[in-house]
């Protein structure tokens, strides 16, 4: 074995999850806060150091230092489990995606393997695994509603979340999610054709499925995070808490950041997918319009530059999504428990397969 | 009494407030019209006392009946004489019923009175409700907010009179506050048979005091308290400590002699305020001496023993219930029934006492004894036996003559015949056992209430519960068996009396299957002959007869209260 | 008789939805815009900001006990407070004033006076209930403390809180 590549692995591993994914985790927790009060004209948390900017941080010690109760009812084995479910698979999802160009030679993705989005759906799928065995382990009524809508909805939307990235493939040719992104920046994103070559006839008509690609992925990427409107399984109102009714402490934290995770893990594919990955266009005059980018090729300073700049921007597009996220939550009301389910098998599934039709129709009679 | 139908009284026919009734003749007429349901207004009326009519609060409409040309009653549709009313209103209290005789006590005119006299009555009175002891059980009160007005039309300074006068030394007297009705200076004369309370000077000067160079100190003086129904008498231990409207008031007796008079114990958050007799004619009247009334204070003395202890390497030290109890039942099996003794007191309840004989009975105990107490008793309600359940001892077999044993027992200890010594509630310093004697013992099982100097010799030192605080069943000196509710908790770790002998008793004889203190009482009724049929329910508040005594009432009297009572019990008693 | 309510007859914009989703967020977003720059103000932050200059006349804060102008505490201990207190935060023990005391016609007064401040619901049922107008409800409403001893007012803390209460009935004079 390569000890180089292990070692750089590892590196990213660590660096990711814990220089990047959980600071984010818990700042969009603080965001969600700060920005969903200022919505309701409120202020929200400003205490705990500048501007609250703490706020995160007190959280954490009163999680940490809060009995860690286990009711006497409880299938105690699961019920341990599941909190661990709910946070793992949404941090492993981001192994596969491409969080920047390169820094110093090293490809920013921790496993570049060639069936990226495969093994996005394989994982993300366990999600809701934490959620069900939850409910059921809790052995109480509101959490075992919850953990039942939460596995029909999650079924119900993981189907068009898969075939809402089927066009994708289909011009890509790849599942490999570097190399998606590598034709982003070559033919411009999937839904801002004019980047790039922008005078392509075919990009431009392609642009419509890939933009109703979009839509259905971000939608169903919001159902498969369990946020509003789509957050049934835990909807107050009707069941107290949700699958999580029966936990606390530490354990709840952990479902309450793995439904943050999750949401950045949501935004850095849709980002991936659709947005460029990493990849910031900019404009510029060598004897004629062009887009140019900066990458992380160069050398010396400049090359390090470039890699953290990437990698930046990559994180940057994530927190714009995010903020998208808590904006939608905090302006639209739940769904009713069937009309999420029409919503998602009469609507989606048929906008997705439609969609997949007019894209492959599209490749064929306007190759490129 | 007027329920009194089987009686030889005649009855006489008399319409109050239009509704024709019947009467046993003799019968005053403020307590017909109470018992016909329309309350008179009184202060001066008490019916345990005579009527001097000073109040005129209880002033009605009266009639007699009409007579036609023939001296005959002129009688109406009804069939009943018609009446003819006096244009005055007369006083109900000076009245006796008599036939064809017409009341109203609530016609205009009669509350006309009523608010004239209330006016009359508090033009003199001070306004300080706020720091008045009978706030809450006033008379005067009750009567204002019926028929006072709400704003005094007197503008001139009110007569100022002694105020905080200390009466005798268990009563204090507030003249501004008297309403001149007699009450007390009847009490003493009547009942009390000690004339020294009197009114001096005139018309609105006019104040209650004590003859010169006597002072209201006989053993009845507070009962003047209870009468009054003002303010104007208070109990100098009461005085300021608690307002009346926050007592929890449980119907009890007193344990102070054998009389056994029916109170009603005044607490608050587990502290005990006061004692006042409760009426019960076959008891107590409606009085209760100042002695009897007064000794509750040792139930929050801080004397009183508030964890069992066990006597370990030297000295007593705490240890629990359970603890305690296997010991001190170790130290007794460890003798034979020769070598222990039993002192029971005549102050526990037939239900101690039948435990305690169960105790005897599984040790092999045949020394046991009561310790007699006794007092200078008078002719009105003390009596000369301080213990108030010699009777139970007697029916229950503990001590055919209290005290009989008690030297025999003495002179056992003093000899080291006896090993094991079981003391419940006296001290036997004082029945006659030496302190060498009780430090000498092997075993010494002590239950008590209060330290005294008997305490530190104990072995196995078991608190037990005061009469305020427990339940059971006394039998008074004329044979009756009265019942002790619960007021207060016991403090600190303190348990029933009869819950540690029953935890004994198991420790002892590993049987019994006693968990309520009803269970005793019918286990107890099962095998004493005077108790068949009764429980702790069905004595009721005032007791049942159930013992022919020297003192016994005769025979038709206690038939009186049981007027009240279902058949079962009659015949049960 | 059941009551059909007429469903309204959407028309095919609002049938689809999005317009009115992304009117919301626009309406989500103008708020948001407005008090990033400062243009809503609703909440007042409180530690730096008091509301005590607007208090009304008939605000209920925490209950005191006063003096009159002589100097008298005006309680006289009768314990209708304790008895009407909804959720018994008030414990008086009573006690009588010595015969040579400045005050001995009152003749009782109360020796101790707690009021558990944890306890009180600040109803005012005492102010309205003394018969001596000697226990009132100030302004005040910030009652803390670190411990439950700390937050239990006993009669120093009580009058020091009440103060000098000038313009009521003087009763307790010659007349009375």
């Amino acid at each position: 074995m390569n000890y180089f590549i292990i070692l750089t692995s590892l590196m990213k591993i660590l660096g990711v999850i814990f220089l990047i994914i959980l600071p984010m985790v818990s700042y969009s927790v603080y965001a969600e806060r700060r920005v969903s009060a200022l919505i309701q004209d409120r202020l929200g948390p400003n205490r705990v150091g500048p501007a609250g900017l703490f706020q995160p941080v007190a959280d954490a010690v009163k999680f940490l230092l809060k009995e860690d109760f286990t009711p006497a009812h409880v299938n105690t084995f699961y019920y341990w489990l599941a909190p661990c479910l709910a946070m793992v698979p949404a941090i492993a999802t981001i192994a596969v995606v491409p969080f920047g160009s390169t820094l110093l030679g090293v490809p920013m993705v921790i496993a570049d393997i060639n069936v990226g989005v495969l093994y996005v759906f394989a994982i993300a799928s366990l999600g809701v695994y934490g959620i069900v065995i939850a409910g059921w382990s809790s052995n109480s009524k509101y959490p075992f509603l919850g953990g039942v809508r939460s596995s029909s909805q999650m079924i119900s939307y993981e189907l068009s979340l898969g075939l809402a990235v089927i066009p994708i493939f289909l011009l890509v040719g790849q599942l490999r999610l570097t190399e998606i992104v590598r034709y982003q920046i070559e033919h411009g994103w999937m839904i801002a054709p004019f980047i790039g070559d922008w005078l392509n006839v075919q990009k431009w008509l392609l642009a419509i499925p890939m933009f109703v690609s979009f839509c259905v992925f971000t939608v169903a990427i919001f159902a498969e995070t369990n946020r509003l409107p789509f957050d049934l399984p835990e909807a107050e109102t009707e069941l107290v808490g949700g699958y999580h009714t029966e936990y606390g402490s530490m354990k709840f934290a952990l479902f309450f950041l793995g439904e943050y995770a999750a949401m950045i893990t949501g935004s850095a594919l849709i980002v991936t997918l659709f947005l460029g990955g990493w990849h910031l266009p900019i404009p510029s005059w060598n004897g004629g319009f062009h887009w140019t980018y900066i990458t992380g090729d160069a050398e010396g300073w400049r090359g390090i530059a470039g890699g953290l700049f990437n990698i930046a921007t990559f994180f940057g597009k994530v927190a714009m999504l995010l903020l998208v996220f808590i904006w939608v939550r905090w302006t639209l009301p739940r769904f009713r428990y069937d009309q999420l389910m029409r919503l998602g098998w009469v609507f989606f599934f048929e906008i997705a397969l439609v969609n997949i039709f007019l894209a492959a129709l599209m490749i064929a009679y306007f190759p490129a | 009494m007027s329920d009194q139908v089987s009686a030889p009284v005649p009855l006489v026919n008399v319409q109050v407030d239009g509704v024709w009734r019947q009467f046993p003749k003799g019968t005053r007429l403020i307590e017909a019209c109470e018992q016909a349901g329309s309350y008179v207004p009184r202060y001066c009326y008490h019916k345990k006392l005579s009527s001097p009519g000073n109040c005129r609060m209880c002033l009605i409409e009266m009639g007699m009946p009409k007579m036609g040309p023939d001296r005959k009653p002129v009688t109406g549709d009804d069939g009943m004489p018609l009446i003819n009313w006096m244009p005055r209103p007369q006083i109900s209290c000076a009245q006796d019923v008599a036939e064809g005789m017409g009341v109203r006590t609530t016609s205009p005119l009669v509350e006309d009175c009523r608010r004239g006299v209330m006016e009359f009555l508090l033009i003199n009175h001070p306004l300080d409700c706020p720091i008045c002891d009978q706030a809450g059980e006033c008379r005067l009160q009750e009567f204002s907010v019926q028929y006072g007005n709400a704003e005094s039309r007197f503008l001139e300074n009110k007569v100022k009179k002694p105020k905080n006068v200390e009466l005798g030394p268990r009563v204090t007297l507030d003249d501004e506050r008297c309403i001149l009705c007699s009450r007390c200076i009847r009490f003493c004369q009547e009942i009390a048979k000690d004339d020294v309370l009197g009114f001096i000077d005139r018309g609105s000067h006019s104040v209650l005091t004590a003859h010169p160079q006597k002072k209201l100190e006989n053993n009845y003086s507070l009962n003047t308290v209870d009468i009054c129904p003002v303010g104007a008498l208070t109990s100098s231990d009461f005085r300021f400590k608690m307002r009346v409207w926050f007592l929890k008031e449980t119907k009890s007796f007193c344990t102070s002699c054998a009389t056994g008079c029916n109170t009603v114990i005044g607490t608050r958050e587990g502290v005990v305020y006061r004692q006042t007799p409760r009426e019960n004619d076959a008891v107590n009247s409606s009085w209760m001496c100042d002695y009897g009334r007064l000794n509750f204070d040792y139930l929050h003395s801080h004397r009183r023993l508030l964890e069992p202890k066990i006597y370990s390497g030297g000295t007593l030290v705490p240890a629990d219930w359970q603890t305690v109890i296997a010991d001190a039942a170790g130290q007794l099996k460890h003798f034979n029934g020769p070598q222990i003794a039993i002192i029971a007191s005549g102050r526990m309840t037939n239900e101690e006492l039948w435990l305690t004989s169960r105790l005897a009975q599984s040790l092999g105990v045949h020394l046991i004894d009561i310790v007699p107490h006794r007092g200078a008793g008078d002719e009105i309600l003390l009596s000369e036996d301080r213990n108030p359940n010699t009777n139970g001892a007697r029916l229950l077999r503990i001590s055919e003559e209290p005290g009989a044993r008690l030297q025999t027992i003495a002179r056992a200890v003093e000899r080291g015949d006896v090993k094991a010594l079981v003391v419940l509630g006296e001290n036997p310093l004082e029945a006659g056992i030496s302190a060498d004697a009780l430090s000498a013992l092997p075993a010494f099982v002590l239950l008590d209430l209060l330290e005294n100097p008997a305490t530190r010799y104990a072995t196995a030192l078991l608190p037990s519960a005061g009469f305020a605080e427990k339940r059971g069943s006394m039998i008074n000196g004329k044979g009756r068996l009265q019942r002790l509710n619960r007021a207060v908790s016991p403090p600190g770790q303190a348990r029933d009396d009869w819950e540690i002998l029953r935890d004994l008793i198991q420790a002892v004889s590993g049987q019994n299957g006693i968990y309520t203190i009803e269970e005793v009482f019918a286990q107890m009724s099962q095998s004493v002959r005077e108790f068949s049929g009764l429980s702790l329910s069905k004595i009721g508040d005032l007791g049942v007869q159930v013992m022919e005594s020297a003192e016994s009432p005769s025979p038709d009297e206690p038939a009186k209260n049981e007027g009240n009572k279902p058949e079962s019990e009659k015949a049960a008693s | 008789m059941a009551i059909t309510v007429r469903r309204p007859n959407l028309s095919w914009k609002e049938r689809i939805y999005l317009p009115a989703i992304l009117s919301g967020m626009v309406i989500t977003m103008r708020h948001l815009k407005n008090m990033i720059f400062g243009r809503t103000k609703v909440t007042m932050e409180y530690p730096e900001e008091k509301w005590d200059s607007h208090m009304p006349e008939h605000y209920r804060g925490a209950p005191a006990l006063v003096r009159d102008v002589a100097g008298r505490i005006r309680c006289v201990a009768c314990q209708l407070c304790e008895f009407i207190c909804p959720p018994r935060a008030i414990k008086i023990i009573p006690g009588e004033l010595p015969g040579d005391d400045k005050f001995a016609k009152v003749e009782k007064y109360p020796n101790e006076f707690d009021i558990d401040m944890i306890r009180c619901i600040y109803c005012g049922m005492c102010e309205e209930v003394c018969p001596e107008q000697a226990i009132f409800l100030r302004k005040d409403y910030a009652i803390t403390g670190f411990t439950r001893e700390d937050m239990v007012h006993d009669k120093e803390k009580l009058l020091e809180i009440g103060g000098v209460m000038h313009g009521v009935v003087l009763k307790w004079n010659e007349k009375k």
